[in-house]
């Protein structure tokens, strides 16, 4: 029987360097390398393609400060801050999902069901009609309805531990009051109010300079080792609270640590770019499937994230000149093709 | 037959593994109050008594996955809430009855995660790690079956998976909720037989059983629960199983005779109505 697994079976070997002792799953180790290869060919693609096509050595150049004023222009105001700001909301995203789908032992899981998204965007077109006029300033609305969204559901979900069934359940119930309400706020609100709402609702990176690009550099800064390290407690966590108890993890604060850095890494990327859809559902899975590991590893779920959102906004910007569509249009129509497949290919492969 | 009396907390260097004076409940509905109870070093407990008496409670107390709402659960004299969970973890394993694999994971990667009380951010992976893995696959009989999925496996291959996983972990000290629920009469031997070898190696194991008959015959010590919490006996099964004891906990009439296999006590319940 050779399962797609087999390469993590119990081999004697372990990869040491000082004090540090590891068992690199050969295969997931294989798939983040062509990942990052992935991610530079896309970033390649987004710098020098566009109204302005450019050549390899004017962006070196221009990223050493020795290019023409306009190529310097183009490739670190306009450019750069643009694809760092999306593949860095995408590994933020993949990795918020990647916690989720384990937590909540189910490969549905993402912000967007435990109504962290919902939430943001309520709190973003609050901001719209309190006269947010900046990015940031709606972003920061949008960081403060999805975390008040986030802790609601699992208070609501908690009774004697916020069991992760509960919390898809709970969410999915608090994403339809708080879609319902949204709906209203924006049929009431000005026309230019609910333009500029709907418009954030569907999540781009149109207009995102290095103001944008550099507070989710430094949140990824703190909240990615984080999530490493918190996330070894996940694999006695998923046997269940007994089993990881018995391991020496206590359940419920671990699930909550998880959580906490789950919610503030999707809200740092909504905060940038609005809420962009199917990236923390999709990547997660898609690395899991490439690394045929029985669990969405965290830097493969990243680098995932950070591919598919700096592709999926070439493509918005490239395929329909010279109206760049917003990315999170993008992301969905790939997303709900993908999410389909998943299924479609799930009920096939079981009996 | 020996009653239990109340352990004295300054008890001499006795037994590692000793809970004292425990209430235990979930939430404000109390499963047990004053519960002392003294596992013997090297014994093969088993803990029997009618549902709900607090059986499998007990046993996440002892192996601190749940904490008490009174009383202590001492090891080694240090009361276990006091200590750093992967420390208690290190000399004291847990089957757990809710335990539940995750879908699409090997038989190899779920045993590895008994390691996880041995590991730390730094040191994620060793030799060690390997060897008592393949140690712990081959004890319990599932060596063959690493690389294949658990969702895949048989009700008692599973259950053997499941014991390799806590053997990996390498504790002196094991217990076992319920290891042979849902298991055939076949597989529930064999679990028991393996369960006996371990015994046999120096291993204290802790069980909770619902076949009395099991029960006598595999356990060195027995301990009769109440509901309530009550330990109505404890000690060597030829003491304990009476047919007074199992009328008094299970409500139920018998015999109680010579097992002709292990020469154990066995229970043969009387019939209510009439033989034909």
């Amino acid at each position: 029987m050779t399962g797609p697994a087999a390469g993590s079976g119990a081999t004697g070997w372990a990869l040491r360097i000082g004090p540090l002792s590891l068992r690199p799953h050969p295969r997931s180790t294989l798939v983040a390398a062509a990942l990052a290869v992935a991610l530079v060919g896309a970033a390649v693609v987004a710098l020098t393609t566009g109204e302005y096509p450019l050549t390899g050595a004017e962006i070196i150049d221009a990223l050493r400060g020795s290019a023409t004023p306009g190529v310097d222009f183009i490739v670190t105001t306009l450019r750069m801050p643009r694809l760092l700001t999306g593949a860095l909301v995408g590994a933020a995203l993949g990795v918020s999902g990647a916690l989720l789908q384990s937590l909540a032992r189910n490969p549905l899981a993402s912000p967007d069901i435990i109504g962290f998204t919902s939430g943001a965007a309520t709190g973003a077109i609050a901001a719209f009609a309190l006269g947010a006029d900046s990015i940031l300033r709606v972003g920061l609305g949008a960081l403060a309805g999805g975390t008040i969204a986030a802790v609601a559901v699992y208070l609501l979900a908690y009774r004697r531990g916020g069991a992760a069934g509960r919390l898809v359940l709970v969410g999915i119930g608090v994403s339809a009051a708080l879609t319902s309400v949204n709906a209203f706020l924006i049929t009431r609100a000005p026309l230019h109010d609910a333009i500029a709402a709907q418009a954030w609702l569907v999540g781009g990176l149109n207009n995102r300079g290095w103001g944008h690009a550099a507070p989710v550099a430094a949140a990824l800064a703190v909240l990615l080792p984080a999530a490493i390290i918190a996330g070894r407690r996940l694999r006695p966590l998923e046997l269940g609270d007994d089993a990881a108890g018995a391991l020496g993890v206590r359940a419920e604060p671990s699930r909550r640590m998880l959580l906490v850095i789950s919610v503030a890494l999707a809200a740092v990327a909504t905060a940038s770019a609005g809420p962009v859809a199917f990236v923390a559902l999709a990547a997660p899975q898609l690395a899991r499937r490439l690394a045929g590991a029985a669990r969405p590893a965290l830097i493969g779920s990243a680098l995932m994230g950070a591919l598919l959102l700096a592709a999926s906004d070439v493509l918005a910007q490239r395929l329909f000149t010279p109206t760049p569509m917003p990315v999170g249009i993008v992301t969905a129509g790939l997303g709900g093709l993908y999410l389909t497949w998943l299924l479609a290919a799930g009920w096939r492969g079981r009996p | 037959m020996t009653k239990e009396t109340l352990m004295p907390t300054t008890s001499l260097p006795a037994d590692r593994l000793v809970a004292d004076q425990l209430s235990l409940g979930y939430g404000d509905r109390p499963v047990a109050a004053g519960l002392s109870l003294t596992i013997p070093d090297g014994s093969f407990t088993v803990i029997i008594g009618p549902n709900a008496c607090g059986k499998s409670t007990l046993l996440k107390a002892l192996a601190r996955v749940l904490a008490p709402h009174a009383g202590q659960v001492l090891l080694d004299g240090r009361p276990i809430s006091a200590r750093p969970p992967k420390e208690v973890a290190r000399q004291l394993g847990l089957m757990a009855q809710s335990a539940q694999a995750p879908t699409g994971i090997t038989v190899a990667d779920l045993v590895s995660r008994g390691r996880y009380p041995h590991q730390s951010l730094l040191r994620q992976w060793s030799p060690d790690d390997a060897t008592a893995v393949a140690e712990a696959m081959a004890r319990a009989g599932v060596a063959d079956l690493a690389a294949r999925f658990v969702d895949e496996l048989s009700g008692g291959q599973r259950q053997r998976v499941w014991l390799a996983m806590a053997l990996a972990q390498k504790t002196k000290i094991l217990l076992l909720d319920e290891p042979t629920t849902f298991l055939d009469i076949g597989h529930q031997h064999e679990l028991l037989e393996l369960c006996a070898e371990l015994h046999a190696d120096g291993h204290t194991l802790v069980a909770v059983l619902h076949d009395l008959n099991q029960a006598a015959r595999y356990a060195s010590h027995l301990v009769a629960l109440a509901p309530g919490g009550t330990v109505v006996a404890s000690g060597p099964p030829a003491e304990v199983v009476t047919a007074e004891l199992v009328e008094e906990l299970f409500g139920l009439r018998c015999r109680v005779i010579e097992d002709p296999e292990s020469g154990a006590p066995m229970v043969i319940a009387a019939r209510r109505t009439a033989y034909r």
